[in-house]
């Protein structure tokens, strides 16, 4: 691991993972976590661009390594398959938190046209751990505490909380 | 809360096994103490846990992680379990609050202790000290490897 002192969160770069037009709400998430499955399902229909970064907590959540392995196993197959199937994997994962053994796993990564045989070597492969070790790490300098962290523009920010009140 | 510079109090307490802990066992190693207001307080935003996931590069940097608490050992037992934890919790139960208070870090009004984070070094010196402003602004981990930055460039 490299050092973790304090940073500013990284800007939006070309391989991160983006979905949708708008203002940028960076969103560091632990694909096993309650909390992060309800913002999603929130945040998926604002008005903005919606970049993942994988925070994954094991010692609270056991599975999640293993969840964002596989979800950065299937952004790997991106140039080949169907546009989206990383947020669609996603998506699926907070959407039936259940569901999430091996078996799940592969009927996900079939239904999206995926190359199982690739995605199984893949999530085992340090290239994947290593990119998801990499959003982790800069949520820790950027002060991540807790999942889901979003940010906008650098800054904490929290797309969901209602308006004061006018008047 | 106590000023950096200033010889750190000695105490021991109990951890989650009931075990004796004193500052005293770290002589010639940095210690950071984690003061936090109570276990099980919060789902999903757990300064602890994050502390857990960068354990090894903390204890990599020659740092010991205590976390403290006015709750009880057999409290502690449960929490630590419950989150994977694998450095010390120890329970400044009774006399309540006595070794909090002797850091500057005890709410005496509401009965627990502040969020605050204090760098010990291996002579037994305070040298760093981190309070959060309110209870609900938690210390990420980043703060932790700022301040041994700080202490080895000082």
């Amino acid at each position: 691991m490299s050092e973790l002192s304090s940073a500013a969160v990284p800007p939006v770069g070309t391989d991160d993972h983006g979905r949708g037009t708008g203002i940028e709400l960076v969103v560091y998430a632990d694909l096993g976590c309650p909390h992060c499955a309800v913002v999603w399902e929130q945040i998926k229909s604002l008005d903005a661009r919606i970049i993942f970064r994988h925070f994954p907590v094991s010692n609270k959540h056991p599975r999640s390594p293993a969840l964002h392995a596989a979800a950065e196993a299937v952004a790997a197959q991106e140039a080949t398959a169907p546009k989206g199937a990383f947020f669609e994997f996603v998506d699926s994962l907070f959407a039936d938190r259940g569901r999430v053994d091996d078996p799940h796993l592969w009927e996900r990564v079939e239904r999206l046209g995926l190359d199982l045989e690739r995605f199984e070597a893949d999530r085992r492969s340090e290239p994947v751990a290593k990119r998801v070790q990499r959003d982790f790490q800069s949520g820790i300098r950027a002060g991540v505490v807790g999942t889901p962290a979003l940010f906008r523009d650098g800054q904490p920010a929290n797309p969901l909380k209602a308006p004061p009140a006018q008047g | 809360m106590i000023e950096p510079g200033t010889k750190a109090p000695g105490f021991t307490l109990y951890n989650q096994d009931g075990e004796e802990v004193s500052l005293s066992d770290f002589a010639g190693r940095k210690v950071m103490l984690v003061f936090y207001p109570a276990d099980f307080s919060d789902v999903c935003t757990d300064q602890l846990s994050v502390y857990q996931e960068v354990l090894g590069e903390i204890e990599r940097k020659g740092v010991q992680l205590l976390g403290v608490s006015v709750d009880s050992a057999a409290t502690h037992r449960a929490f630590r379990e419950k989150l994977g934890l694998e450095f010390p919790l120890l329970a400044d139960f009774h006399p309540k609050g006595e070794m909090s208070a002797a850091y500057g870090a005890y709410l005496d009004s509401i009965g627990i202790t502040n969020r605050s984070l204090v760098l010990i070094d291996e002579q037994g010196v305070v040298q760093w000290v981190h309070e959060s402003p309110t209870l609900n602004d938690i210390p990420g981990a980043n703060l932790i490897f700022d301040a041994l930055e700080e202490v080895d460039a000082g």
